[in-house]
């Protein structure tokens, strides 16, 4: 009987171990190994911190690292301050077969590949897109406007990427606030600001927190959106990551990129857990 | 005459073709506890709703201390409620829930605190402030909810179904509570509740309420004793039930003939009824006398004897069922507990007997 338990035990927690040691922690391991390598040779190497050197006295590397968290940070803020009304409105006011629809709505365009998503942008965004024609037509343009490879088209892909992310936790917060309660406030005298305020955001917290994390994780990493809507000078880190690894065979800089890219992420979501009073368990569980 | 605090006059609500509530009127006098009684889906929250003004009346007026209210946003009403599940903020501790209308309405920060205190004192829990609201119990939950409302001093307190969610023990007690609580604040309250013993034990006035319509308002003790509609004679309390002819009536006594053959003599307190007509006749189980000889219940011009076929324990409220001998259907007497039917078991024969002053008739198929 209990050998039958241990047994099942083992065949439920093996995949999971698996999953953590061959897909995380190893390569995470080895990812840091090979940070550490500094070729002194031609198939000659010896441990140092050379790779963290070169990134600190870089400026190129260094202010495209600022550049994409300070972005990514934007973007999260952008996603929550437009994902925050939507999922309000699916959680609280829309009802039955609008709600459903609403919801799908949201899901609809992660049918198809990130890839085919913003290719849709740039036809609409660039010289001869729709936007631009648009413009001309009414008379706004008198020559074809280019909107794609700046950041505010970066923005614009990495809200419209994150949009579901956000709103999904969102909406399961709110649907768990009790009509009653925000009534409740109304009745006391509380008018729609101060509501919102003091009883809607301090319960949609977990909510807000866990949308913002993994909204800002995935722009962090994102690859595609800004190389395809920022053109080749979207100066992403991801960018820099792929380039050093696939471009320059540079292994060892590369993953010392990795790294930097991992911490900073890191830091930033404990910040910003410390700094909203939240636990990863409250938010993620 | 004093002004009533809370006036509601031909008040309707209508959800597209079904009508909700449907020429409501009535006036709740400063200081009493009105309830409204009624069975779910009767239209006794919309009624709620109306007043603390989530809803707007298709038609009618309500107005709180002579003014309308009709055009004042909820947040700006003098009235407060307490929801069915309370509804208190889970974000906050006790004290800031108390004190969140008052902020609100930008009383300094001594003030409020002051004020938090002293409600906290009345209501008996005068430490809790700090705590938060899911380390309460029910009946603390419950008082912090009226505190909440009361602090904000309003002319109406509205309270819908507050002790649904409680345990029969505590449900009891909060009854009290609450009467002594209205009391203490002497504020008017207005009660809704499917639960005929919180309305009947706490208020001065009830209004029962059924499809919409006030079936009839008065005192408990009316309500219960003479109800002016099947509705009201079925609805509150327990009742024996029979339907039959009429077959002579003299005065207020009339005598019916019983589906079932029985001939009961019962009152119709000034309704329509004449012979002939079909008609249903209400007597509550404490109303009958019960007997262990046909001489016990000679004075009373209802008899009936007959056996045991059921002892429903129930400590002070304990019934038995009789089947008359004379046929038809089991009867619900209320079994004295004075230690005089202690040994009373089934199949024994007992007699019961009623004056026809307690059997209220009204015309079948008016419910």
């Amino acid at each position: 009987m209990q050998a039958a338990q241990r047994l099942g035990f083992l065949l439920l927690v093996t995949p999971l171990l698996l999953w953590l040691g061959l897909l995380i922690i190893i390569p995470h391991i080895d990812m840091f190994l090979v940070s550490l390598r500094e070729r002194v040779g031609v198939g000659e190497y010896a441990t140092s911190l050379a790779n963290y050197r070169s990134f600190i006295e870089e400026p190129l590397y260094l202010m495209t690292f600022a550049r994409t968290a300070v972005m990514s940070v934007m973007a999260t803020a952008l996603t929550l301050l437009i994902g925050f009304p939507v999922a309000y409105y699916i959680a609280k006011m829309a009802r039955g077969r609008v709600r459903s629809a609403l919801f799908l709505l949201c899901l609809v365009p992660f049918w198809v590949s990130e890839l085919v998503r913003t290719f849709g942008w740039m036809i609409l965004l660039r010289e001869t897109g729709l936007f631009s024609s648009v413009l001309q037509w009414a008379g706004l343009a008198d020559a074809p406007v280019e909107m794609l490879y700046n950041d505010a088209a970066i923005m614009v892909g990495l809200v419209y990427t994150s949009m579901l992310f956000m709103v999904v936790p969102l909406i399961t917060t709110l649907d768990s606030l009790d009509d009653a309660v925000i009534e409740a406030g109304y009745d006391l005298g509380g008018s729609g600001p101060s509501i919102l305020r003091e009883i809607v955001i301090p319960h949609a917290m977990p909510g807000i927190v866990s949308g913002s994390i993994v909204v800002f994780m995935l722009s962090l990493g994102n690859y595609l959106t800004p190389i395809m809507l920022g053109g080749k000078d979207s100066l992403w880190f991801t960018e820099l990551i792929y380039s050093q690894f696939i471009v320059r065979f540079n292994w060892e800089l590369g993953a010392a990129f990795g790294f930097m890219l991992l911490i900073l992420s890191s830091v930033i979501v404990w910040g910003t857990l410390r700094l909203t009073g939240q636990t990863l368990e409250k938010t993620m569980g | 005459m004093t002004q009533p605090d809370l006036a509601c006059t031909h008040l309707t609500k209508r959800f597209g073709d079904t009508t909700a509530v449907d020429d409501v009127s009535f006036e709740v006098p400063p200081g009493s506890f009105f309830s409204i009684l009624g069975p779910s889906g009767c239209g006794k929250t919309t009624i709620m709703r109306m007043i603390a003004g989530f809803l707007a009346p298709s038609d009618g007026d309500i107005r709180i201390k002579g003014r309308s209210v009709l055009d004042v946003a909820p947040n700006k009403r003098p009235v407060n409620m307490v929801f069915q599940h309370l509804a208190l903020f889970p974000m906050m501790n006790i004290a800031d829930n108390i004190g969140y209308g008052l902020r609100r309405k930008g009383l300094p920060k001594p003030e409020i605190t002051r004020k938090v205190g002293e409600v906290l004192e009345r209501i008996g829990l005068p430490d809790i402030g700090t705590r938060k609201v899911d380390e309460l119990s029910g009946g603390q939950k419950q008082r912090v909810a009226i505190a909440r409302c009361m602090v904000l001093e309003p002319d109406v307190l509205l309270l819908d179904e507050p002790l649904g969610a409680l345990d029969l023990k505590l449900r009891e007690h909060m009854k009290i509570e609450l009467k002594a609580l209205q009391a203490a604040f002497d504020t008017t309250f207005v009660y809704i509740t499917h639960d005929q013993s919180e309305a009947l034990v706490m208020s001065d006035t009830v209004a029962v309420m059924n499809a919409g319509r006030f079936e009839q308002m008065g005192a408990a003790r009316d309500l219960y004793y003479r109800p002016e509609t099947a509705f009201v004679a079925g609805f509150v309390g327990d009742s024996n039930r029979w339907r039959g002819r009429v077959e002579s009536v003299q005065s207020d006594v009339l005598r019916l003939r019983s589906d079932s053959g029985l001939a009961l003599l019962g009152s119709r307190h000034g309704r329509a009824l004449s012979d002939g007509t079909t008609a249903d006749i209400y007597v509550r189980p404490e109303a009958i006398r019960l007997g262990h000889s046909p001489e016990d219940v000679a004075h009373f011009d209802n008899r009936l004897s007959g056996t045991v076929t059921s002892l429903l324990f129930n400590g002070a409220a304990s019934r038995i069922l009789m089947r008359p001998i004379e046929g038809g259907e089991d009867i619900e007497v209320a079994l004295p507990q004075s230690g005089e039917f202690a040994h009373l078991e089934r199949g024994s024969d007992v007699h019961v007997g009623w004056s026809s002053d307690q059997g209220n008739c009204f015309a079948a198929g008016s419910v």
